[in-house]
């Protein structure tokens, strides 16, 4: 039991890897940038110059609902992609019934999208 | 290996659960939070969950944090302090919860029960994915097919909502 706990956990090896790897490599970019970064804290290069504008308020403004409404159709689909990720790996052992449930999914789908379409959702204007 | 895996994954959660409602930026509790849904996900992986993992990656982690980073920009919220204040109460409830947790689980005779043996590890090939794909588009169609319907339902919801704050006053404004 406990053997093939450790060999259903070392398949998992190689994500752990690329874990510390992408951790390691910002870390180590950053922590490098730091240390070798030549420091001018000079007024000309603090201040906006040539095309740069003068910022006229706090960066930090409310975002327009439409992001929002982005954002809600992208959890949506990434559900409905969830569904369709086991359907791929079986689809081809359940026979006909899998696929025609399928389709109806992909069906109602299509409908919400195209109503979302219609209503003006995914334009940006 | 599998209690000191867990141990780290158990602690990081706890601890970043406690950041998300106790740091002062909005943003800061939202990243805190992606930490902690990706340790989740290594507790699914100890479960020999693997697909739930993945989904809880992809859909809390991609899509759900999104959306929460988009409420925190949308509201416009600044660093806060008055969330602050409620220490000593919320101490206080969760000791009496904690308390309680305590009596249930020691009287009720949870603790001395065996514990069930976990899933059996999946296939090195396939995995418990395609288990789930077997299960869910032959023995739960139905369940599914509602599933979708529901998926639908909260489309048009979010559309219809978020329209009437979109377009009301731009409308109008075009008008005249």
């Amino acid at each position: 039991m406990v053997s093939q706990t450790a060999a259903y956990l070392s398949q998992y090896f190689s994500i752990f890897l690329f874990i510390i790897l992408a951790i390691g490599f910002g870390a180590v970019t950053l922590l490098l940038s730091n240390f070798v970064q030549p420091r001018l804290d000079l007024e000309e290069k603090l201040s906006p110059y040539e095309c740069g504008s003068e910022p006229i308020s706090d960066a930090r403004n409310p975002f327009p609902v439409r992001y929002y409404i982005i954002a809600m159709l992208f959890v949506i689909f990434d559900v409905e992609m969830i569904f369709i990720y086991p359907w791929a790996i079986v689809f081809d052992k359940i026979g006909f019934w899998g696929l025609f449930e399928m389709v109806m999914f992909i069906g109602l789908f299509v409908f919400g999208y195209i109503y979302a379409w219609k209503k003006g959702a995914l334009q940006w204007e | 290996m599998t209690t000191v895996l867990f141990s780290y994954f158990a602690g990081v959660i706890v601890l970043m659960a406690v950041l998300v409602v106790a740091s002062r930026k909005p943003v800061n509790s939202a990243l805190s939070l992606l930490v902690m849904f990706f340790h989740v996900a290594g507790l699914f992986v100890l479960l020999n969950a693997e697909f739930i993992a993945a989904v809880q990656i992809i859909v809390y982690a991609g899509a759900i944090l999104v959306l929460y980073l988009f409420v925190v920009m949308l509201l416009n919220l600044r660093a806060e302090e008055s969330y602050h204040k409620q220490y000593l109460v919320g101490l206080v409830v969760g000791l009496a919860i904690l308390i309680e947790a305590v009596l249930i689980l020691s009287r009720s005779g949870f603790a001395d029960r065996a514990l069930p043996a976990a899933a059996p590890a999946p296939d090195v090939l396939s995995g418990n994915t395609e288990g789930i794909g077997r299960a869910l588009y032959t023995t739960y169609l139905f369940p599914f097919e509602v599933a979708s319907l529901i998926l639908l339902v909260a489309m048009i919801g979010a559309i219809i909502l978020a329209k009437k704050g979109m377009f009301g006053k731009e409308e109008k404004r075009s008008l005249r």
